[in-house]
């Protein structure tokens, strides 16, 4: 394959290469990562100490500067002392791939420190229902509102200024006021997403509904369509596979949320093992626990691309999610 | 250019005359009277119709025809009940409508099939709407699919089939509803050439074999004549009645009347209508500053 096949502008790769380039966008983050860890002269800005020699204050397995390192080197030969022993480290909080990967397990084999905390597939669980129920609710309310802004115009005026205002304040500005009014449990965890999602559900579902071809409406109103059968036999189908698109992209910003919502009032679900493990200095859980927060993210939303293609069999084969 | 002797169009022959006559005894369908349309522009008001007065009458085909501009989509959209006239009526069997309804069928130049739907449901959408049952709604939708010659494709989505089976299931859509007059806006503008021949046969077809009054709009001269018992034609800036001329050409119809002299007659008067000889003064900056440019060692003297 020569170069201008690979960067052709706007044309699709053979399958073949597709997909090897799919592969390698998760490779290369990896791979750089990999150089940084295992590849000694690559940063390593520490030493982890084997042997303290004569150096008072080294002990086997503290991480030092390589200055001060180099420095008590120096030091410990010019006086004939016993040298110290390391080799070179990254900081504690890059751990190495195989780490990570490790804690992939163990961080759910490891038992909480304290009776009362929760074991990460409890944490997990309990971020997956505060998303869940926060993203409900503002689609409960936010798509049906998002339609009639984007078919009638009175309702969006209505509507849509005080929105538009609205999502400008950022949600977790409304943490204490959560609390206070909503208690210190899931509830105003749930408040936060719902305050984050609803606002741009509605402005981003109304500009969907806006894009819906018009001459559909005309031809529906030609056919004796009127008033509701025009809203729910043209609009909502019209416009489904669109907002089915718009769903899955404002679930994504609603679990951008999920972090400061769960910050607030008594830390809780995946954000407090976070912050918990960084106390505690397990660098290897955190990364570990982020990157779970990217695979569920990632995986609902090839499981829901997967879902749509089933459901509206009218999409184009081309299309592709 | 051409000095063929061509017979006047308005001379008809008898047959021609007789239909004519016959035709003009049938009740009207449509009348249209005193339409007027103004729209509101940057630059004031702009007269979009003006007098617009005219009567169809049962199973005729009527062709609306004129220059870009002259407001022929504008008038079909004010018969379809989509635009509002600035004055004046419009009656369908004698009873005056307002806004969009089954009563008038519309196809339009960009099929505006619904996506959602299988041909079949497509169909279906006018039918259902006016409450019958869905097993009626049914039965009725794939007699008229059965009609356009689409039974084969009754369950496949809008966005499988080729243009010109897209606009064929849009005119079933439209008969479904059995409507009075059925309008439609240049709906073979976006075909290729012969897919529109046969779309005007099928067309023509269809027409013979239901009772059905059409009134078709279309900027295609040869389109126009093939396809009307009498041509509308409009002019621009404001679109205004010019003529309404009585195809000369005997019915049925069929392509090898294409260069009969009654054709050509015709299309030589709608030629003048629409686009008359430009006159010196009639320049209105509007053409191309012709220098030629060839290079000097071009040995090419002129393209002929």
């Amino acid at each position: 394959m020569s170069s201008s096949q690979w960067f052709a502008v706007r044309k699709e790769l053979r399958p073949r290469s597709r997909v090897a380039i799919t592969v390698m966008s998760f490779i290369l983050p990896l791979l750089i990562w990999s150089l940084v860890s295992y590849v000694p002269w690559i940063w390593h800005p520490k030493v982890d100490i084997s042997d303290p020699g004569s150096v008072p204050y080294f002990k086997e397995g503290m991480l030092v500067d390589r200055e001060v390192f180099d420095k008590e080197s120096v030091t410990a030969s010019e006086q004939g002392a016993a040298l110290p022993q390391g080799a070179p480290a990254n900081p504690i909080y890059l751990p190495a791939p195989h780490e990570v990967a490790a804690a992939f397990y163990t961080a759910f084999s490891t038992e909480p420190k304290r009776r009362n905390e929760k074991w990460l597939h409890e944490s997990l669980w309990d971020s997956i229902q505060v998303i869940f129920w926060g993203f409900f609710l503002s689609s409960l309310f936010g798509v049906p509102l998002g339609i009639l802004a984007g078919t009638y115009d009175f309702v969006s005026r209505l509507f849509e200024p005080f929105v538009e205002f609205f999502r400008y304040l950022p949600a977790p500005a409304f943490g204490a006021l959560a609390v206070a009014i909503l208690g210190i449990h899931h509830a105003p965890k749930i408040a936060i997403i719902v305050i984050g999602t609803f606002f741009q559900q509605v402005l981003v579902i109304s500009n969907t509904t806006r894009k819906l071809d018009p001459s559909l409406l005309e031809a529906a109103q030609t056919l004796g369509a009127k008033r509701l059968a025009l809203l729910f036999k043209v609009v909502v189908p019209g416009i489904i596979t669109d907002l089915y698109k718009d769903m899955r992209i404002l679930l994504g910003w609603a679990w951008t949320y999920l972090i400061v919502a769960e910050l607030i009032g008594s830390s809780s679900g995946i954000t407090w093992f976070i912050t918990q493990q960084a106390r505690y200095k397990n660098f290897d859980n955190v990364f570990a626990a982020i990157m779970m927060i990217g695979i569920i993210g990632l995986t609902t939303d090839l499981i829901l691309g997967w879902l749509g293609k089933r459901i509206f069999p009218w999409q184009r084969q081309t299309a592709r999610a | 250019m051409h000095h063929l002797e061509l017979p006047s169009y308005l001379e008809q022959s008898d047959e021609v005359k007789d239909r004519f006559t016959r035709l003009k005894q049938r009740p009207v369908v449509l009348e249209v009277k005193g339409l007027n349309k103004d729209f509101e522009g940057h630059q004031g008001t702009v007269t979009a119709l003006k007098d617009i007065n005219f009567k169809t009458h049962k199973r005729e085909f009527v062709c609306v025809i004129g220059p870009s501009g002259c407001g022929k989509s504008t008038l079909i959209r004010i018969l379809a009940g989509l635009e509002t006239p600035t004055s004046g009526q419009m009656l369908l069997d004698g009873k005056e409508v307002h806004g969009p309804g089954p009563d008038r069928g519309m196809v339009f130049q960009g099929y505006t099939l619904f996506p959602w739907l299988t041909v079949k449901k497509n169909v279906m959408f006018g039918v259902e709407m006016a409450g019958r049952g869905k097993m009626a709604a049914e039965e009725e939708a794939m007699q008229w699919i059965e009609l356009v010659g689409l039974t084969k494709f009754a369950k496949s989505y809008p966005h499988e089939l080729s243009g010109g089976m897209k606009q064929r299931v849009a005119i079933a859509r439209a008969l479904a509803n059995q409507p009075r007059i059925l309008l439609m806006d240049e709906p073979f503008g976006a075909l290729d050439a012969q897919t529109r021949a046969k779309m005007q046969n099928y067309l023509l077809e269809i027409w013979k074999n239901i009772d059905i009054t059409v009134l078709f709009i279309t900027h295609d001269l040869d389109e126009a004549i093939y396809l009307a018992d009498r041509i509308l034609v409009l002019k621009a800036h404001p679109g205004e009645v010019e003529e309404l001329i009585e195809v000369p050409v005997p019915q049925p119809r069929s392509p090898e009347q294409f260069l009969s002299p009654e054709f050509l007659a015709t299309k030589k008067r709608l030629e003048e209508l629409i686009h008359p000889v430009e006159t010196e003064d009639d320049s209105n900056g509007d053409h191309l500053n012709m220098v030629r440019m060839v290079s000097v060692d071009d040995d090419v003297e002129s393209v002929f």
